[in-house]
């Protein structure tokens, strides 16, 4: 099977973030594969040693993104493409896909993973932007997929309930928590990772040009949420505090 | 100058620390509390390639650097000091020397399994009336035909009672000068004569198995030598000055536990309507122990990559050694200071850390005998 997972380097949101001027400070952060791109990688090695093939990751980003690659070459994977954007202004979810689909015009895919949405940016769409591109299926949120004689059952996760699907390959799908527990890379794993290939490719490589990529939306500001203000606890007689508990929620909190 | 590590190194950095999180530290308290050896632990080690860092892959290992495995020491060691000391005498102790000086035979026989993590590395040489004075061994190997008879008694030996294997030194004839040769040897640990119990009640790394070992007549083939026995016992002392680096970097690993520990508590605990982070006296202490940290960690860091780069490290292993672990002691004791009367309770760990970073200005070379190195090394006249 021709195996792909697409995912991302993302600061890991456990940290705290500081935005200054409506730009995240990412010195000093730490760098992470996206934790849902984690459960793709592991699901892709799975269904490479159930069903043989090769496992081909791909991320869009930076330089500094060739290390996110090989770890998830490091858990097993085979192959490595890093697609550049560093030249790309404003680059969105579009950006992404449009790269994304220059890389993947030409291949033979059985099935491409990815994670359900990145913690970063948050937005989901890369996935199912990318499946329309190729105009290929695609199913978001799975948490279990099983392939036989070029069919995928797929149970997906609704809102905590799960519906289950059969799909016709090639499809691509995004994972959810609860896909797989990934494994960590081992050390053979790591230095084996180092010799195994790792192409770049930029927008000459992918026939592309600035205007192609160019993001459709603009970031108008960012902010992060509003501190939570410490609780309050009531006191006294049982009666009494649901009666202010009800007078709170009217006066201050405005919720009722 | 470049002070930044590799990508590889990073990634096992990374690894180790995401494993320790989830497999190491949960179980830290209770393994101190019962004394259990987590040997569930130190399976998965095996299993994910960190029991042979430092190894060649040929002999099992995973092909890393001694940086590598340093950084490793320091994430299990930040997640439990029991399992950080077995895991570095492992290593550095009970599988480096066969590495260093074991014949092809022995390595095909005896370090890929410790690579491997299928049997644990145990390196004897204390006894009970020689430790730091390691020229007042006793115990004895006589050779007779094809084996030596080995007896003897051995003290506070790490991970013995889950070693397949253990390397115990011992006199070993005299040199053409007459002087007293001391060699050491590769025992398997289903020798008959072979004692190995478990029976001491230790202030910290309590998970950690310590071990006493007697040996009475215990017969082992000739080609269990380990070394040139004309080299003598300047090879072993090598094989400590690199163990001495892994204990500095279980020293930095306690160290950086408690301090984190001690800053999340000032910025929780409120006396007087603050924050005790925000009190001064509170705040130079956590200055203290970041600057510590920071510099304890570049000396262990530096004495690695010496080893790496092939160049002379016994004196730096000793600064790191005795820089590290003295600093973890103070951090550990100010992190239970800044914690208060919670910080004494064995809920809040910081105990714990302090109790086993003690281990560390005691274990392979006291304090007083890495002073004593240094001084050496700097020229001190004899
Ligand atoms: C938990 C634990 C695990 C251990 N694991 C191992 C192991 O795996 N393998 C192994 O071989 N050993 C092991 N040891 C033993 C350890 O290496 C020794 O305890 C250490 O080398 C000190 O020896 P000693 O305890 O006999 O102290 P001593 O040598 O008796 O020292 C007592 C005191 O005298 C000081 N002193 C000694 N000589 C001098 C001098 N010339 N000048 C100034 N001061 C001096 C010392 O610094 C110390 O303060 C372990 C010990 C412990 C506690």
């Amino acid at each position: 099977m021709n195996i792909f997972v697409i995912l991302k380097r993302t600061f890991d949101t456990e940290e705290k973030i500081q935005i200054e001027n409506s730009e995240i400070v990412d010195d000093g952060a730490e760098f992470i594969i996206n934790p849902y791109d984690e459960y793709a990688i592991e699901e892709a090695i799975q269904l490479r040693e159930e069903h043989g093939g090769e496992v081909t990751l791909i991320t869009v980003g930076d330089e500094e993104s060739e290390k996110q690659l090989r770890t998830g070459l490091a858990m097993g994977a085979d192959k490595a493409v890093l697609i550049e954007n560093e030249e790309i202004e404003d680059g969105d979810p579009f950006s992404t896909e449009a790269l994304l689909g220059a890389y993947f015009q030409e291949k033979e895919i059985d099935i491409i993973l990815g994670g359900n949405v990145a913690v970063d940016g948050g937005s989901g769409q890369v996935g199912p932007r990318l499946a329309e591109k190729l105009g290929i299926n695609h199913v978001s949120s799975i948490v279990k997929i099983e392939i036989e004689n070029g069919k995928a059952t797929i149970e997906r996760d609704v809102e905590g309930d799960q519906v289950t699907v059969e799909v016709s390959l090639p499809i691509l799908v995004t994972a959810q928590q609860g896909l797989n527990e990934p494994r960590y890379p081992s050390l053979p794993g790591i230095m084996k990772a180092k010799k195994k290939p790792l192409e770049e490719l930029d927008l000459d490589d992918l026939d592309l040009e600035e205007e192609d990529v160019e993001g459709k939306t603009k970031t108008v500001d960012r902010y992060l949420p509003p501190e939570k203000k410490a609780g309050k606890i009531l006191e006294g007689d049982l009666d009494d505090q649901v009666k202010e508990l009800v007078s709170l929620l009217k006066s201050e909190a405005k919720v009722i | 100058m470049d002070f930044t590590f590799t990508k590889e190194q990073e990634m096992i950095r990374e690894m180790v620390r995401d494993f320790a999180n989830k497999e190491i530290a949960p179980i830290a308290e209770e393994i101190d509390r019962t004394e259990r050896f987590p040997i569930e632990s130190f399976k998965r080690m095996g299993e994910l390639g960190l029991l042979g860092i430092p190894f060649p892959e040929e002999y099992g290992g995973s092909g890393g650097d001694t940086i590598s495995y340093i950084l490793a020491v320091e994430e299990i060691g930040k997640a439990c000091g029991s399992t950080g000391l077995s895991y570095a005498a492992a290593v550095s102790l009970g599988a480096s020397p066969i590495y260093y000086f074991g014949t092809e035979e022995q390595k095909e026989k005896y370090l890929v399994p410790l690579a491997k993590g299928e049997s644990l590395g145990a390196f004897g040489l204390t006894e009970p009336n020689a430790g730091s004075d390691a020229g007042g061994t006793r115990t004895k190997a006589v050779l007779s035909s094809d084996h030596y008879l080995i007896n003897g008694e051995k003290c506070w030996i790490t991970n013995a009672s889950f070693a397949r294997t253990v390397i115990v030194t011992a006199l070993n004839g005299t040199d053409d000068r007459g002087k007293k040769k001391i060699s050491a040897f590769i025992v398997p640990t289903d020798c008959n004569g072979l004692t190995i119990r478990s029976e001491y009640e230790k202030m910290g790394v309590r998970g950690s198995n310590t071990t006493e070992i007697v040996l009475e007549d215990v017969k082992v083939p000739k080609e269990n030598l380990l070394g040139d026995p004309s080299k003598g016992f300047g090879q072993f002392l090598y094989t400590l000055d690199g163990g001495r680096i892994s204990i500095a970097a279980l020293a930095v690993g306690i160290g950086k536990a408690a301090y984190e520990a001690a800053l999340a508590y000032s910025k929780e605990r409120k006396q007087f309507g603050k924050y005790i982070g925000s009190f001064q006296a509170i705040q130079f202490k956590l200055a203290d122990m970041a600057m510590e940290l920071e510099l304890a960690q570049n000396m262990v860091y530096k004495a690695a990559w010496l080893k790496d780069e092939g160049k002379p490290f016994k004196r730096e292993a000793a600064f790191a050694k005795l820089f590290a672990s003295e600093a973890a002691m103070r951090i550990c004791n100010q992190a239970i200071q800044i914690h208060g009367g919670y910080g004494y309770m064995r809920e809040y760990h910081v105990e714990r850390f302090l109790r086993d970073a003690k281990l560390l200005e005691i274990g392979e070379g006291t304090s007083e005998i890495q002073r004593m190195v240094i001084a050496r090394e700097i020229g001190c006249p004899k």
